[in-house]
């Protein structure tokens, strides 16, 4: 807390309640016509200041009264255009599904009572859980704490699961009755349009579908500026060049733009963004998360990312690759490229003895190797054509991934000569969620 | 990265290869008795020879009788030797690591008489054969480095070679696109993908960098794909993926949409994510489809980088070589389909002919420096290379591995350098053919059928030319039989030598020829026409000099086009001539098509005459006999008299019965004698003859000799006339020039006539002046006396 508030004071407005000013621009928490959350965006700050240092009890005091009446009518305000709870936020993957819920921890007993049953048993379920079914997880590192959102201050929780159990879960929604609750489920991704007839048909549940790109940048700024429960959402390497004294170090995007942000999913897109709706797609490759998974499965027989991820851990990519000094006995000085340059990927493989020797470990560091420096060469290239130097990589491939993570700050700080900085973020593969969430609070108030 | 070409290969290849070949020494390492300059090449699977040799060969000569001496025997106007010439060759032969031990003994004992001390080695295989080649040669070999030599013997092909780089297009009725290579080849990317990717940009001859590079290439898709198919070969690799089909890999837009991504334009069938669907452990994936995806996934992993490269130092012209490109049909494919989905059509991808061969020709131009190499003009010579092999993936790919084993370029040192003619309007885009016949199935059909039954009548004058000779019996039945296969080939692959034409069809016959020896069939012919046309030169002047000027214009045309009737290779003709010898001048202006002609444009030609003379003409001439000496060499006296200089442009070397430079010499001293207005210009320096640097009936303007470059430009040039078939309608008929040009022809030929919209002796009279220029203010001029 000491840390959050330090922040704050720090930072002003790039603190959590940055995210309540901000709603003036009818963006961040969307949850007021621009005259209305202006008016009340101090409000909000010294609501929220309550939370973080009282917790959500005592929300309804303190203060003049002319200061608590002004709170129950803005409250009150709010109320009426406040989307019905549950807020949900999620993006449907090529791969996984990442769901954000928001929990409001400030329900009074007034509305406790309200609540319906099903209603209840949602939140009980989602939050009393870490696993759903045999596939969905809660990535209870990631909850943003004490957050608030709409008027409203909760807990934001992360939650993924694969793509290929969207029939079960939306079989899940029709046994839930979860229609009765006459909530909006913002979705975003591909499989919001892929899934769309299925939850109608399925679920009686109509689908708000929104741009995945436009959802990715509004979250990623989103919790950038409401920050990690008082750390950094950010954080890049010191020392990339140098596997000894590389650390993970945290810090701000204090003035994120132009920023190249490479979302890496099952596929990977390339985006330079100029401000939170000024953007353009500059490309994308198809080697991505998915191809890595994919090749690992029919490489080494594995099944899951964190199997994958796990065996390359232990791997030596050097003997599946060939090095410029396996061909040219040192360095390639004609060109300039180190001894230690891979040349070619799987070069080795070529060799059928070396193909019969060789281990799934090492198979498994190959393909993540490649892939990771691959998007590496692309983005650094797409970093010089657009003339940005800060490259912020996100998604879901860099989950637990941190081989890759090192290696996209290495590649980025030696191919650019020190010019690149590659930066990261904690909540990776759930910005497309939040923005798609955030959504849901901005449009429910739109007359 | 450079091609580091996987050595392993050549052990696997090794176990199925019979060794013991007998190498057919009269088809593959030819003229190794002068050889020098040795270089080679050695990748994963292919070893490139290079030598430097001389071939001795005959050539006709003309040379003057001393007719003051007044020999009595003789009442010719020249003589015809025939003398042995040395010409400079290149020799580039490709084969399979397997054969390597026999041909270097193959080489060592057929390489008599040699300084040679060195041989220049490169390639990703230098290293392992370096004690083979120096204990089987006894060569101290002598390694250059890779990309140094790729980027040599790329300019080397760009240059010399015309039609050496191709666009490939699966679904076009030619696969193959050729390019006109740009006057200028520079800056260009080459993209080398051997087992890894390099990325070059090459500035000029000395001046390449390596600007980016990826370790995703050609050993990954081998590396990998050994792994997932457990295929051991790339071939059969590239075969499996050839049937596969990706979308049982690949994650598709449409697997994660449904359909298309509208917002973004990207539709359903690209690929989100390269081997997405094979995460799961409860699926069997075939190998044919693991291939396939992988395929897609490295070409369009390199096509994207190398588009990056080429926006971001603003390149247009992209090579792609290494093995991993290599005359594949399949990644040729996939990677222009990758370069044309990222540049949206800005950029093409170029493929080169004879990509095979750059690092063998770049190290044999590293060793070969102190004979400076690049000062001269060198010519694929058609008779000696094997062309492009059919690399269609339906054709049986076996037949593809074999013809594969021996492949060969040779190259011929040019007499003369080569340079555009300064007068084309736009240089870059100047395509000397009129029919593609690649491109055109029913005109390549007619051809080869008319060249194949020409042929028997070819053999016979190449026979008759050499009476003193009793084995060119022999010999010509060897030429039957060389291009023969030649035909046969290009029906099969007709664009085994770049763009299919008339020309190439000629030129391929003129090379062959030469390889045994024929010189010139016609020598005898041209001389007997020549020496009888002469006879008619005063009176046929005198005849002019009685019409009225504006008769005499008409005249003249009609004069060079009855003259240009008298063709040897036209068939229609030559039939003619064979049978009815008194087919005289008279008898073919009365052959002429009345005016209007098929192309009509003497109304122009003559109102531009009543103009200001030209300052000076550009005149290619075509036959022998009587469309030099009563057609041309009238209507040039005609120019001279107006005050026009005349620079008359004619073959270097023999073709069909065209006059060559040397004959033209004697003809004009001959003509000289009786005709005072030719003396004069001669005498003046206001009529020069110039050899055009080729020896083919027909004219290619982006080759042309640089001495005769230099004196069109010199003279300001303002009237190109160019005459006959060859010259005006197979070639150069659609080419813009900078000046007012004339084309003249008859067309003897009835298919094309037919073509046309003409018929047999259908007339061409094509005068054009540049758009924008003052053509029409000159001759408003009056006429001068």
């Amino acid at each position: 807390m000491d840390k959050a508030k330090s922040m704050v004071d720090k930072k002003g407005a790039s603190g959590p309640f940055h995210a309540g000013q901000r709603s003036c621009n009818g963006h961040v928490n969307g949850c007021g016509n621009p005259g209305l959350a202006s008016a009340s965006g101090l409000e909000n700050n010294h609501h929220h200041h309550h939370h973080v240092h009282r917790g959500a009890a005592d929300a309804e005091c303190n203060g003049s009264p002319a200061k608590r009446s002004r709170l129950r009518r803005r409250t009150e305000s709010m109320r009426r255009h406040r989307p019905p709870f549950p807020w949900f936020g999620m993006d449907i993957g090529g791969t996984l599904v990442k769901l954000v819920y928001f929990e409001p921890v400030d329900i009074t007993a007034e509305e406790e009572q309200e609540e319906v049953e099903n209603l209840k048993s949602i939140r009980r379920y989602l939050t009393s859980n870490v696993a759903y079914g045999k596939t969905g997880v809660r990535d209870v590192h990631l909850e943003l704490r004490n957050l608030t959102m709409c008027g409203r201050t909760g807990n934001l929780h992360f939650i993924r699961f694969p793509t290929q159990a969207m029939p079960r879960f939306i079989q899940m929604g029709h046994d839930k009755n979860f229609s009765s609750l006459h909530t909006t489920l913002c979705a975003t991704g591909g499989g919001a349009y892929k899934f769309e007839n299925d939850f109608r048909t399925m679920a009686e549940l109509e689908l708000l579908k929104l741009d995945e790109l436009d959802c990715l940048i509004r979250g990623l700024l989103f919790v950038d500026r409401v920050g990690f429960n008082g750390h950094p959402e950010c954080y890049y390497f010191q020392n990339p060049s140098d596997t000894q004294s590389c650390v993970k170090q945290p810090c701000t995007l204090d003035n994120p733009f132009p920023m190249l942000l490479v979302n890496i999913g099952s596929g990977v897109s390339i985006l330079a963004v100029y401000s939170e709706d000024n953007y353009k797609r500059v490309t994308g490759t198809s080697l991505g998360g998915g191809t890595f998974l994919g090749l690992c499965c029919l490489l080494t027989g594995c099944e899951t990312f964190e199997e994958a991820l796990e065996m390359a851990s232990k791997g030596d990519s050097t003997n599946v690759d060939k090095l410029v000094k396996d061909i040219y006995g040192g360095d390639y000085e004609r060109f300039g490229l180190q001894g230690s340059a891979v040349a070619s990927s799987f070069g080795h493989m070529m060799s059928k003895e070396k193909r019969d020797t060789i281990s799934k470990e090492d198979l498994a560091r190959a393909t993540l190797v490649t892939i990771t420096n691959n998007i590496g060469s692309i983005a650094r290239m797409c970093a010089v054509n657009e003339k940005i130097e800060r490259v912020v990589f996100v998604g879901n491939f860099l989950r637990i991934n941190t081989v890759s993570t090192k290696l996209l700050a290495y590649a980025m700080d030696f191919w650019s000569k020190g010019q690149l900085r590659a930066l990261f973020l904690e909540h990776e593969g759930y910005f497309g969620a939040v923005g798609a969430l955030m959504e849901l609070l901005k449009t429910t108030e739109d007359p | 990265m450079a091609e580091c070409s996987p050595v392993d290969s050549s052990k696997a290849s090794r176990h199925t290869m019979d060794k013991s070949i007998t190498l057919p020494p009269d088809e593959i390492f030819r003229n190794l008795e002068n050889a020098k300059r040795f270089a080679i090449d050695i990748g994963g699977s292919l070893t490139k020879l290079a030598y430097y040799s001389t071939v001795q060969h005959k050539v006709a000569k003309v040379r003057s009788f001393d007719h003051s001496a007044k020999e009595a025997a003789s009442d010719k106007l020249y003589e015809i030797s025939v003398q042995e010439e040395v010409t400079p060759r290149l020799h580039f032969i490709k084969f399979e690591n397997a054969y390597i031990e026999t041909c270097l003994d193959f080489i060592k004992d057929h390489l008599v008489n040699t300084e040679t001390k060195v041989i220049k080695a490169t390639g990703g295989g230098a290293h392992k054969f370096k004690e083979l080649l120096e204990r089987k040669l006894g060569l101290r070999v002598d390694k250059e480095d890779e990309m140094t030599c790729l980027i040599k013997g790329c300019n080397f092909v760009l240059r010399n070679i015309p039609h050496e780089a191709f666009v490939y297009a699966k679904h076009a009725d030619s696969e193959f696109r050729f390019q006109t290579t740009h006057p200028d080849i520079f800056p260009y990317l080459l993209v080398n993908i051997g087992s890894g990717v390099s990325i070059v940009k090459v500035e000029s001859e000395d001046q390449f960098e390596r600007i980016g590079g990826s370790s995703i290439g050609g050993g990954t898709f081998w590396g990998l794909g050994a792994l997932l198919t457990k295929t051991k070969r790339f071939d059969e690799l590239l075969q499996l993926a050839s049937k596969g089909q990706h979308t049982s890999v690949d994650m598709l837009v449409k697997d994660i949409y449904g359909g298309s991504y509208g917002s973004l334009g990207l539709t359903g069938d690209l690929i989100a994510s390269s081997f997405g669907k094979s995460a799961t452990a409860d699926k069997e994936f075939s190998k044919e489809d693991m291939a396939k995806s992988l395929l897609h996934m490295i070409s369009n992993d390199i096509g994207q980088l190398a588009c990056l490269y080429a926006k971001l130092h603003n390149l247009s012209r992209v090579y792609f070589g290494g093995f991993f490109i290599r005359g594949h049909p399949v990644t040729m494919h996939t990677i222009t389909y990758s370069i044309n989905f990222f540049t949206k059509g800005e950029v093409q991808a170029l493929f080169l002919r004879h990509e095979g061969y750059l690092g063998a020709i770049g190290a044999f131009l590293k060793g070969a420096e102190e004979d400076n190499p690049n000062q001269y003009s060198w010519g694929e010579n058609y008779a000696g290379s094997s062309g492009l092999m059919s690399i269609s993936p339906d054709m049986n790919p076996m037949q593809r591995a074999r013809s594969g084993t021996f492949d060969m370029l040779e190259m011929d040192r040019l007499e003369r350098q080569l340079v555009n003619l300064s007068l084309l309007q736009d240089p870059s885009s100047y395509i000397p053919d009129t029919v593609d016949l690649t491109e055109d199935a029913m005109a390549r059909e007619y051809w080869l059928d008319c060249f194949e039954e020409a042929l028997d009548g070819v053999v016979k004058r190449a026979v008759a030319s050499q009476p003193d000779m009793p084995e060119s019996v022999e010999r010509a039945e060897k030429f039957r039989h060389k291009y023969r296969h030649k035909l046969q080939t290009l029906r099969q692959q007709p664009f085994a030598y770049g763009s299919l034409t008339v020309r190439s069809l000629l030129d391929t016959r003129e090379h062959c020829l030469n390889e045994f020896n024929f010189p010139d069939p016609y020598s005898k012919i041209k001389q007997r026409e020549n020496d009888v046309a002469l006879k008619f030169y005063q009176k046929a002047v005198r005849t002019l000099e009685a019409l009225s000027w504006e008769e005499r214009q008409f005249a003249l045309v009609r004069g060079v086009l009855a003259g240009n009737v008298f063709d040897w290779g036209a068939k229609a003709v030559s039939d003619v001539l064979e049978s009815d010898p008194e087919f005289g001048f008279e008898e073919a202006k009365r052959q002429l098509e009345e005016r209007p002609w098929l192309v009509d444009s003497y109304d122009q030609w003559f109102h531009r005459l009543k103009g200001r003379p030209h300052k000076c003409a550009l005149f290619f001439v075509d036959n022998s006999g009587v469309d030099i000496i009563l057609g041309v060499m009238p209507f040039v006296r005609e120019l001279l008299s107006r005050g026009t200089e005349v620079v008359l442009a004619s073959n270097s070397g023999p073709a069909l019965n065209d006059v060559t430079n040397g004959e033209l010499q004697i003809l004009t001293e001959r003509i000289a004698a009786m005709d005072p207005i030719i003396q004069a210009g001669l005498r003046e320096d206001r009529l020069t003859l110039i050899q055009s640097g080729s020896s083919s009936p027909c004219l290619d303007l982006s080759r042309l000799d640089k001495v005769l470059a230099m004196v069109v430009r010199e003279r300001n040039t303002d009237l190109v006339i160019i005459e006959g078939m060859g010259r005006a309608i197979h070639t150069n008929y659609y080419a813009t020039l900078s000046c007012e040009s004339l084309k003249m022809a008859v067309i003897k030929n009835s298919w094309l006539a037919d073509r046309l919209g003409g018929k047999l002796f259908s007339v061409v009279f094509k005068y054009e002046v540049p758009a924008g220029t003052g053509g029409l203010m000159e001759a408003t001029v009056p006429p001068s006396p």
